[in-house]
């Protein structure tokens, strides 16, 4: 789904859970979270932690130094 | 941990030797406007339903390569997991669908101003699909024609 969505012109940031896969499989860009699976936002009902992980999806989209395939592994921000 | 030693032997076995489908080249579309003036959708494999919809049939063989719109209004809360594998645990994102279905967080996202808007519908699939051909070649195309149609600009995925 992601590389027709990138193909049609729509950029993409996929959430992934295993890391030998995304490495074999090759999404454009994939942010890999250390959750298992069923987990994919890490906690439910959290909407701090869930809105983390989308920040730092949504960061992938912008970060223009970035080269397909980018794989970016999540690490929660630590409290300042 | 996203990792394999949580799944039972035998699917780690089949995990391991599985022919991953490689994605080569790998296409690439960079963001063409500012996060806050682009439009944003969901697609999400955990196999919710809303309302009214058929579940997805576990029992095609390969998968179901079937999609389902779920429109933006909808209450997340509403969402009906229909994914049924045993491997991993459901009681987190039937409890909060927005674990695998975020559109209470996206909306959050709209309201504060750090993403445009939100598209009118969303794509939900079914994961853990093993003969993936179908998938790519009919349903993909079709499914993000709508989107395109509808001036998507950026598409959050998210597995189970």
């Amino acid at each position: 789904m992601a590389a027709e969505l990138e193909r049609q012109g729509i950029s993409t940031v996929a959430i992934q859970l295993l890391r030998k896969v995304t490495e074999k499989v090759r999404p454009p860009r994939a942010l890999v979270v250390p959750f298992r699976h069923g987990y994919p936002l890490g906690v439910p009902d959290d909407t701090e932690h869930q809105q983390a992980v989308i920040e730092a999806a949504l960061r992938m989209l912008e970060d223009p130094s970035l080269q397909p395939p980018a794989i970016v592994d999540y690490e929660p921000e630590t409290e300042e | 941990m996203g990792d394999l030693s949580e799944f039972p032997f035998r699917y780690k076995l089949f995990l391991k030797a599985y022919p991953w489908r490689r994605i080569d080249p790998v296409p690439w579309t960079a963001l063409k406007k500012p996060l806050k003036h682009s439009r944003a959708a969901v697609v999400s494999s955990a196999g919710f339903v809303q309302p009214g919809q058929e579940p997805f049939d576990e029992s095609i063989r390969g998968g179901d390569f079937s999609f389902r719109e779920i429109s933006s209004d909808t209450d997340v809360s509403t969402l009906m997991d229909t994914h049924r594998s045993d491997l991993y645990d459901h009681s987190g994102l039937r409890r909060d669908p927005n674990l695998a279905f975020p559109l209470d967080r996206l909306r959050e996202r709209v309201k504060s101003g750090r993403i445009g808007s939100l598209n009118q519908r969303h794509l939900s699939l079914m994961g853990s699909i093993t003969a993936p051909g179908r998938l790519v070649k009919k349903t993909a195309p079709v499914a993000v024609r709508k989107l395109v149609e509808d001036g998507v600009d950026i598409a959050l995925l998210v597995p189970v």
